[in-house]
Order: C-alpha cells, then structure tokens, then sequence
C-alpha cells in the first residue's frame, strides 16, 4: 500500500469516525482512500470539503460531538487550515491533523520537502499553543504513529499533527497493521449533544475577562509541560562510540541512516539521532549526546529549521554543522556521506 | 389570575450585553421559546458566531459552541455528520454569515445539510463599531462607508436569501424582521418551521431576521424601527424565498 493510504486504513483501524478534506497533491491517496472505506462503514462520514478551512473547521464539529475525527493537507493547505488549529487547540478538541508536505513556499512543487517544521512545530496559527508533531520515517510508522496520534489526542485533548512528506505518502512498503477498526467507540464524555440529564456545556475561546484569559493560557501551558516530560520521543543509531552525530527527521533520515551505514563501513564513527516528536523536542536527548560526542551534522530538507531547535539544545555544548537542501530534489546517501566525510576529516577525527 | 406569558426557561436570567435597541435579545427569547415548546432542550447544539452574538451563550440554557467567524456552517456540518440525532442550529450575522463565511455558507446549504440557521441582519458590523456589511445599504453611512455605500466602490447589498433559495439542497427560507409585534410573531412562525425542517431530515433551513442596531445606525430604537419598515424591506423583502416542505406554517 501507498503511505497515504496506509493513513487512512490506520486511521479507520484507530476509530476515526469522521474525515474532512480537500484534494491537494501528493496527499489524495488519502482523502479517496476516505472516501471509498470510511464512508462505507456505519456510522462514519467522509466530506469532501468546499476548502481546507471548511475541512477543518468541520473536524472542529466533529470534535465537539465527541467522536474521533482527522483532516489531512499539504503544505498550502495546512497554511489555510491554521486558524481552524488554533481554535482546536484553545477549546482542547481532539483531532488528527495529516501533513503530507511538498515544497515551497507559495504553491510550490509537489515532490518532497520538509519546509513545514516551523509551522508545525512553532505554532502556525495565532496564540500562545502548541500541537503534538510526530514525524514518522517508514510507511510502517506511518500506521503506527497514526493510530499513535489519535491516542495522544485524546489523552491529552490536543491536536496532533503528523508530519511526512510527499515520498513517504507516495511510497509502497509492506505494511503490518496491528489493530482491528473498533466496532464503534463511546462518545467522549465531554461532548457537546444536547443538555440531556446534565448541565448544559459551553465550548469557548472568547472572554473579556483578562484574568480568565490568562487562566486559560497557564492552564494550556501546564498540560503542554507535562507533554514534554511524558511523551517526548526520539530513537539514536550507533551513537555509542560516534564520533559525529548526524541529526535528522522523516524522510532525510531515512537518507542519514544510510549514510550511516556506509560511513561506518568506511571506518567512520558516525551515529544518528532522529527526533520523531518534533515538538515535544528531544532536547535532554541532544544535550546528553553532547556529552559524549563533540560534532554533530544537522541534515534536513529544508534550509536549517530545525537546526534552531538543534542549536538551543546544544546550547554551545557541540558544535553543529548543517546540510540542508531546500527540497524538491532528494539526495542520496552517498551525498550526504559526502558531507559527513569532509566534517569528519576536516575536524581531525578518525 | 391565569398566567399566560412568561419568560421561557431556557432563557437565562442574565442582564442582556446587548444595547438598547437591538434585536438580539428579542431573537434569543424567540429561539428560547421555539426550542421549549418544541422540547429540543436535551438534543440541540447551538454554533455561535464572531460578533455581538458570541455571547449567546450567557443567555441561552443550552450545549453551545463558539466558533471561527464565519466558520459555523463548517462547524454545525461537522457536529451534525458526526451525531446525527443531535439538533443543530448556527446563530450568525451578516458579516459572519455572508461575507468572511460565505463559501461555507453556500456549501453546507447546497449539500443539504440538516442544519437549521439563525441569520441576524442588522445591515451593518456591530461588534467591530459600525463598518460596512455585506448587507449594508446603498447610500447608507457607516464608518468605513462614510459618503454612503457606493455600488460602483463597494457593490449592492448580498440578498442571501434569495441567493440561497436557488440552490437544490435548501428546503426553507424565509425572510422576516422584528420590527413591529406582527414580524416578531411571523419571526417566531419561522423559526418553528426552520427547526421542523431538521426534525423531519429535509434539508437545510434558514430564516434571515431583519434586526435593528441604533447605536451603529445612529438612531434611536424608535427611529430604528422606523428604518427597518421603511428603508430595510425594500431592499429586502421579507417573505418565504422558498418552501419545499409542502406543508403549511407550524401554527
């Protein structure tokens, strides 16, 4: 199966009940894969929206209704769909959030890229919030981290964004699904379906009360701490005895582990370290790598956005050289082994 | 003595936010009432809308959700799709409804949504301090509009419900206002009707209340009144654009 229908299978395996979206390359795998197998089943709804923006704002009904419900884009889509974001977020509405991204800015190209960190991982939309971003590598973590983020959703009443890229979801790799669809999960308890037995509800983000406002923030805050502390995720490769360090995430590590390879078949201490929550940041991670090794190579496909985060958690500890390409053309392991080489010798290591 | 008029109780008894003047308040007393003598209490779901309305829910005794503004057609499709039986209505103004929401406006009423909308037009931004509306008049001053809206500058007044009432998914509209006790009633009779529509699963509803807003008309509640009857109807008339119901008023 293609990544993108991999989602949609995962997805319909985690209970997602409802799908919104809007056709956009290299993600439509997905939206038809909704609409031909969620549909089916009782009880579920596929909508292809008028726009992204009504594709979210209608994962933000569903969401009130209780039940578990994903949209999906690339990237200029997920720009339109960032205002519909930050309202999930401040009303604390579950949601899977699928960013299948290309190229850009503008429109763009539609093959890969990693050009969206700063949206996902910063914000986006307006306010002081934050999403779980989980950056899958494999077609089989695809599957995983699907089902994976509508748990966290849940958990935590937050919007997850999973954040790929057009290789991946056009990608077919064999794929091992671990779950049955449920029959129908139960409704959320918080939902909003009438006042039946019970005070009414109210879900809300508007007040003119500022000390309300501000309790809302610190409360918002207080949950995302607790995210970091608990869920924050990462997997290293042969960083033992590494001299060198390469970071990556997605796709560009999937290219990095095999660097890696070939590095160490040349003789070269060479590791790998790969967030796979891009916020939470694995920063206690990087910083206690650094304290065993004193170089590190930032490899993305993008021009050095999560070098940034890369940087704050060093906090000087290392040095941290980058290689990034601004996407579209993926290079190959050789590549970016070459890269590896000329900091590993020209640093005197070996 | 007998009592034969009181205060719905799904109208809470909190002091309006409203001014003085402005139909909202007498549009959620309408609502209120409707959704009490109908017994939708313990199934329907408002949507509000950005603007004066956002605080809907400090009035209304019901699950409510806000949303973005000019998202609640989205919204109130989503909430729909995902629980069927739960009653759904938006409470929007013009400038949610028919200027920054227009595409989600015309979409969840093409596909059919069975969803009921409340559609406050009041001709003018209140929230915001009086700028120009979708709906706003030609030739009528507003602060972004100050030598009076101009066709050939700022276009004509949207008539939504007659743009609505062409497309297939739309099963009831209706215009009214509530500017004298007979639109008020005739208001009422709509929203009934609107709500019947959803109850029965036709189709989408909507019924366009032409409402007042002294402080942003720059007249009094009197006068505003005036202006509704005399200005407001001819570029909007008020009546049914479309019924395809087949079936006679609720009352």
């Amino acid at each position: 199966m293609d990544g993108n229908s991999v989602v949609g299978e995962a997805a319909i395996r985690a209970g997602c009940q409802c799908y919104f979206g809007y056709p956009i390359t290299p993600q439509n795998e997905l939206t038809e894969y909704m609409a031909t197998h969620l549909s089916k089943r009782k009880g579920c709804t596929f909508i292809q929206a008028e726009s992204e923006i009504a594709a979210v704002n209608m994962v933000f009904g569903a969401s009130l209704a209780g039940v578990r419900v994903m949209t999906s884009s690339s990237s200029p889509g997920m720009s339109l769909k960032q205002e519909g974001i930050s309202y999930l977020a401040s009303c604390e509405l579950p949601s899977v959030i699928v960013d299948i991204s290309r190229g850009g800015p503008g429109l763009g190209t539609i093959s890969a890229a990693q050009s969206d960190y700063f949206q996902a991982t910063k914000g986006g939309g307006h306010g002081d919030y934050r999403t779980i971003v989980l950056a899958p590598s494999s077609v089989q973590e695809l599957a995983d981290m699907t089902h994976r983020a509508f748990d966290l959703a849940d958990t935590y009443r937050i919007p997850v964004i999973i954040l790929a890229d057009g290789v991946l979801g056009q990608m077919m790799e064999p794929v091992e699904f671990k779950h049955e669809p449920p029959e129908r999960l139960p409704v959320r308890s918080s939902a909003l379906r009438g006042a039946k037995g019970r005070p009414r509800r109210i879900v809300k983000t508007c007040t003119s009360n500022p000390s309300e406002m501000e309790e809302i923030n610190w409360s918002l805050y207080r949950r995302y701490q607790l995210i970091r502390e608990e869920e924050t995720a990462c997997e290293t490769f042969l960083v033992e005895d590494a001299e060198l360090i390469v970071v990556a995430f997605g796709i560009a590590a999937r290219i990095a582990r095999g660097a890696v390879k070939n590095a160490r078949a040349s003789g070269l201490k060479v590791g790998l370290f790969r967030p796979i929550t891009l916020w939470p940041f694995p920063s206690n991670k990087v910083e206690e790598l650094a304290n065993r090794t004193k170089y590190f190579l930032d490899f993305e496909l993008n021009m050095g956005q999560m070098l940034e985060d890369v940087q704050l958690a060093l906090n000087g500890k290392g040095e941290v050289f980058f290689y990034g390409r601004p996407g579209g053309v993926i290079p190959t392991p050789s590549e970016v082994l070459r890269v590896i080489s000329r900091h590993y010798y020209q640093k005197g290591l070996k | 003595m007998e009592k034969v008029y009181s205060r719905p109780k799904l109208l809470k008894r909190t002091p309006f936010h409203y001014c003085a003047g402005c139909g909202h308040s007498i549009i959620h007393r309408l609502v209120a009432e409707v959704i009490e003598e109908m017994n939708l209490q313990d199934r329907i779901v408002g949507v509000n809308s950005a603007g004066c309305s956002v605080f809907a829910y400090n009035y209304l005794d019901l699950d409510m959700a806000e949303s973005a503004h000019g998202r609640g057609l989205a919204v109130a499709t989503g909430l729909k799709r995902a629980s069927p039986e739960t009653i759904v209505f938006t409470y929007q103004g013009d400038g949610d409804l028919a200027a920054i929401g227009t595409a989600e406006t015309i979409h969840a009423a093409n596909r059919g949504e069975r969803i009921t909308a409340i559609f406050v037009n009041n001709a003018v931004y209140g929230m915001t301090g009086g700028q120009m509306a979708p709906t706003t008049l030609l030739a009528q001053q507003t602060t972004t509009t100050p030598l009076g809206r101009d066709a050939r500058l700022e276009g004509y007044p949207i008539r939504v419900s007659e743009m609505l009432a062409m497309l297939r998914g739309v099963v009831y509209v209706e215009r009214t206002a509530v500017d004298s006790p007979a639109n008020i009633r005739r208001t009422k009779r709509a929203i009934r009707k609107a709500f019947q529509v959803q109850l029965d699963d036709l189709g989408f509803s909507l019924v366009e209340i032409l409402s007042p807003c002294p402080i942003n008309w720059k007249r009094d509640p009197l006068e505003s009144w005036q202006w509704i009857g005399k200005e407001m109807i001819k570029e909007f008339p008020m009546g049914v654009m479309k019924d395809l119901t087949g079936q006679k008023d609720a009352d």
